[in-house]
């Protein structure tokens, strides 16, 4: 069977140990986490996460289920129809061309964020699939370091 | 109410009408087990290993249906205990088990005794916690037995730190329980149940495919009022042993890799499985692609992650299987026409009569098979069965004629070596009234013998019946038939003087080599109702059969070449 990318969103209770609760869960049973991000949701006691993951859709829909079995699980959704955002910050040595750096990610929804006396910092939001592009992109710019994010997603 | 977190460990207990509590204390659960000593609300019985006390909680909550209750402390005393919660998460059965902790500000420290606890049973319970204030003690326990017991049952394990138990909190057990997260679906979908009525109803070859989630789910009654009703037939799995009475003409018999050659053929045969809280393991299905081809599947399952998750189902019903059955039965009573399989019924009679569940007599050497069916002539009814694991489990399953649910207790979705003697022991203290035989072989009856010390102490007669074979027969038997007779490692000629062995704890021995002595062996012991080992002498070399080896297709069994009688 394909395998498939998918994109699940889980809401929690905001309690100890209720990431490892969900990490240990696809560890234990051979499930691929590609991303993950995790934050409170405001003025409640609930934390989203934002799960990439991938496999066949019958592995995808025993996520989904293993998921909901949880206890403290509240609600997962196994995204469809929607938007999706990367965040990713790059560091550059401060004798690259600035200016290109900048124009490239102002092309990703991004601009300089930190300028220091040895490096800059540059950071971009868009779909993981043009952050991919992006970090392609900025290679020639020798990058001495970069960090992604992780997925976020909002059904539409 | 200002009181202690030990005091509220106790208060808990007996807010939730526990009479039995298995354990074995320790530094981090003293000031609980200073509580224990102080009531008189229900029993401690001090088992003398925390694995053991796991085991025996569990064999009380499967033949009572309530929630078992263990009690150990934090490091080694959780980690002897895991076995435990692994055993009764696989099987669903419904625990707390409570632990003690090292001190919070002592956790992270690698203090003495100190055990990631919760780290550890995350993967192998239903949920657990671990309770950093005293102030949530009271709903974290009524929470855990309540999570125990509800949905699709398991072990929740509550991890309480020693200065949380001296802590002194507000105690209110009134307050309902509150999970917004944790809503289990209890009663099935109408829509879905009707169609898969009409599905039975139009079915030409049906087959009930009867799980343990019935015995959990105290549906027994309705199931067998639904096989009757419809006359359709029905399997069993290894767990649902003890549904159909074992002399139900509907009832093929057990399936799977050592399943009848009825049961499995009528498996690869039938057009529709009429699944009932079974969960298409491994050891029933046999290869996956090759499971029950021709089969429509209706899957009723309290879990909704069971469903579809190896066999593709067809009409899937979420909920109680007792709560779906109530609805289904009746509209069933209205449109199946028993009539319609009658030719279907002769099929599966004609395979049972092709290769019978049998084996071989030879002259008066006993074989184990004969051990159980004769068990079984003495006994029936009036024993619960619990088992070690191996052949003997094996031929308990296939032989022992089973009347009821909840009689038969056995480590299925583990396998766990060593659970049978603690098991009994809990059933004994769960239906005192009944025999409690524990059936185990050579090797099982070794991983927890020092029960025969806690046995004999709280006055649990278990019988032990050991067909002893001088082997650890199951993994020989696969040496014999996958590894060239290579017994790597699995002969154990040296073995202890069981007799002797069972009579320095205080119980009473038998060594049986005939057939007479074992009737004599059994009628003593039962009569004595004393702590007792049967060691019977079987032949070396039995296999189980029928089987289908690991991966092959249900269809395909090793069967038994019977010998005509001399």
């Amino acid at each position: 069977m394909e395998n498939e990318r998918r994109v699940v969103s889980v809401i929690v209770v905001n309690e100890a140990s209720v990431l490892s609760r969900i990490t240990d869960l696809f560890s234990a049973r051979g499930y691929n986490i590609e991303s993950l991000t995790v934050a409170p949701i405001p003025d409640s006691k609930y934390s989203r996460l934002t799960i990439v993951t991938s496999g066949s859709v019958r592995v995808i829909e025993q996520i989904v289920k293993q998921l909901h079995k949880l206890i403290p699980v509240l609600k997962v959704y196994d995204h469809v129809d929607f938007v999706e955002k990367e965040m990713a910050m790059v560091k550059f040595p401060i004798s690259e061309p600035i200016n290109d750096i900048d124009t490239l990610c102002r092309a990703y929804n991004g601009k300089i964020v930190n300028l220091g006396d040895d490096v800059l910092i540059a950071m971009v939001v868009d779909e993981p699939k043009r952050v991919d592009q992006f970090l392609k992109a900025i290679k020639r710019f020798h990058p001495k370091e970069i960090v992604r994010g992780g997925t976020v997603a909002l059904e539409r | 109410m200002r009181i202690s977190g030990a005091q509220m460990v106790i208060e808990a207990l007996i807010a939730e009408n526990v009479d039995t509590v298995f354990g074995y204390p320790g530094g981090a659960i003293m000031n609980v087990y200073d509580e224990i000593y102080k009531q008189n609300s229900f029993k401690h019985i001090l088992t003398r290993h925390e694995q053991a006390a796991v085991h025996a909680a569990e064999g009380y909550a499967k033949a009572s249906g309530k929630v078992g209750v263990a009690m150990i402390t934090s490091g080694p005393g959780f980690t002897n205990a895991v076995t435990g919660l692994a055993d009764a998460y696989m099987d669903s059965i419904p625990l707390v088990v409570i632990s003690g902790q090292v001190p919070m500000s002592l956790i992270g420290t690698d203090a003495f005794q100190e055990i990631d606890a919760v780290g550890i049973s995350r993967s192998c319970t239903k949920h657990n916690y671990l309770v950093t204030d005293a102030s949530d003690l009271g709903r974290v326990l009524k929470e855990a037995f309540y999570i125990a017991a509800s949905g699709r049952p398991g072990p929740v394990h509550v991890d309480i730190p020693k200065d949380v138990t001296a802590q002194l909190a507000e105690f209110d057990y009134t307050k309902p329980v509150e999970l917004e997260t944790y809503k289990p679906t209890t009663k099935g979908n109408l829509r879905q149940i009707k169609k898969a009525v009409e599905a039975i109803a139009a079915a030409k070859r049906p087959l009930f495919y009867l799980g343990g989630g019935i015995i959990n789910a105290n549906a027994a009654e309705l199931v067998r009022e639904f096989v009757h009703a419809t006359q359709i037939p029905a399997v069993e799995t290894f767990m649902a042993r003890g549904t159909l009475r074992f002399d139900d003409p509907l009832l093929i018999s057990m399936l799977g890799m050592h399943g009848s050659y009825a049961a499995n053929m009528a498996m690869s045969e039938t057009d529709l499985i009429i699944g009932l809280g079974a969960r298409f393991d491994d050891r029933v299905t046999g290869k996956l692609s090759e499971f029950a081809k021709n089969a429509q599947v209706i899957h009723v399952d309290i879990d909704p992650a069971s469903i579809s998750k190896l066999v593709n189902a067809h009409y899937p019903i979420v909920g109680d299987v007792k709560n779906v059955l109530e609805e289904m039965v009746p509209l069933a009573k209205e449109s199946v026409k028993p009539e319609r399989y009658a030719s279907w019924r002769e099929t599966i009679a004609n395979f049972d009569r092709l290769h019978p569940l049998s084996y071989n007599e030879e002259g008066d050497r006993i074989k184990p098979q004969w051990v159980i069916e004769r068990l079984g002539q003495l006994l029936g009814d009036r024993a619960n069965i619990s088992t070690d694991v191996g052949q003997h489990q094996m031929w308990s399953a296939q032989f022992y004629p089973f009347t009821r649910p909840r009689q038969w207790v056995s480590s299925g979705g583990l396998g766990t070596m060593g659970f049978g003697f603690p098991a009994a022991m809990g059933v004994k203290r769960a239906d005192p009234e009944r025999i409690s035989i524990n059936v185990t072989g050579d090797g099982s009856i070794l991983m927890n013998i020092q029960e025969l010390m806690t046995a004999v102490e709280y006055k649990l007669p278990v019988i032990n019946v050991i067909l002893n074979n001088n082997y650890l027969g199951m993994v020989r038997q696969w040496q014999t038939l996958f590894y060239d007779k290579r017994h790597s490692e699995t002969d154990l000629s040296v073995q202890p003087d069981f007799v002797k062995l069972v009579e320095a704890f205080g119980g009473v021995g038998y060594r049986v080599e005939t057939k007479e002595a074992f009737d004599a062996a059994l009628k003593d012991a039962v009569e004595k109702n004393v702590v007792a080992i049967i060691d019977v002498v079987v032949n070396r070399l039995e296999n189980v059969l029928p089987m289908v080896p690991a991966g092959g297709s249900l269809f395909n069994m090793m069967l038994l070449e019977k010998k005509e009688k001399k």
